[in-house]
């Protein structure tokens, strides 16, 4: 997140295709998006599963 | 044969994004969480035909990401146009995600081709490199350019930027900028 601030610092913009700026705030809309469900880490349900799984490993029929 | 402590890591590690991931391809948290799951369970019914050594979170991506595919085509065939399906149900559901301030990015990117939003997704958001999502999604590198360069002159005409002043007073955009300035 702070390296995308500090990219976003040159915003000398150009409108040209699409500038360096708008690309780098595209992305950083994007992670900022994306990193709000990846910092909600790991639901039970799911380590649960893992867990549960690996220790039934024994019993195969699928 | 029990599963590697280190492989049970690398599963469990690769979770959180893997989440993030699916759902951005299917608008919807519970569905998505169904997709995580599934996933797992053919992950690790398979998984001594995982490469030790080998990029675990791209193996899983890209079993999801098929899963997600050959659903797909099956609902497509109850539901005509699945992208504007995904849209409308981004929009019936406006607090799937917890919070409102990516709606309006969250509903353009729903609006985009689906090759076009996973290719954007994996790149710009997950971290993997050209050749990985090309590996992902079982493309050329080149296509996955391509589609993540549309991807995003798309995003930029939905969301009528054409320079970065043009980000509106987005709540987010402001605090990151403030701290950056």
């Amino acid at each position: 997140m702070e390296a995308a601030a500090t990219r976003n610092k040159r915003t000398n913009s150009k409108p040209a295709k699409l500038g360096r700026d708008v690309q780098a705030r595209l992305g950083q809309q994007l992670r900022a998006m994306y990193d709000e469900v990846v910092n909600q880490g790991v639901p039970d349900r799911f380590s649960e599963l893992i867990n549960r799984l690996n220790g039934n490993e024994k019993k195969d029929d699928h | 044969m029990a599963m590697d402590e280190s492989v049970r890591k690398a599963v469990l590690s690769a979770v959180p994004s893997l989440r993030a991931f699916a759902i951005s391809l299917c608008g919807n948290v519970d569905r998505a969480d169904d997709l995580v799951q599934e996933t797992l369970l053919r992950a690790l019914a398979n998984i001594d035909s995982f490469q030790p050594g080998t990029n675990m979170s791209a193996w899983l991506f890209t079993i999801l990401r098929n899963h997600f595919r050959s659903e797909y085509r099956k609902r497509r065939r109850e539901v005509e146009d699945s992208d504007g399906h995904h849209a409308e149900s981004l929009k019936s559901q406006p607090d799937q995600y917890g919070h409102v301030e990516f709606r309006e990015f969250r509903e353009a990117l729903a609006q985009l081709p689906s090759d076009q939003r996973e290719a954007l997704i994996l790149v710009g958001a997950s971290g993997f490199s050209y050749e990985e999502a090309a590996g992902i999604c079982g493309c050329a590198v080149g296509t996955i350019k391509s589609r993540v360069n549309r991807a995003r002159t798309r995003l930029a005409e939905l969301l009528h930027v054409n320079s970065a002043e043009d980000f509106g007073p987005d709540e987010t955009t402001r605090a990151v900028l403030a701290s950056g300035e």
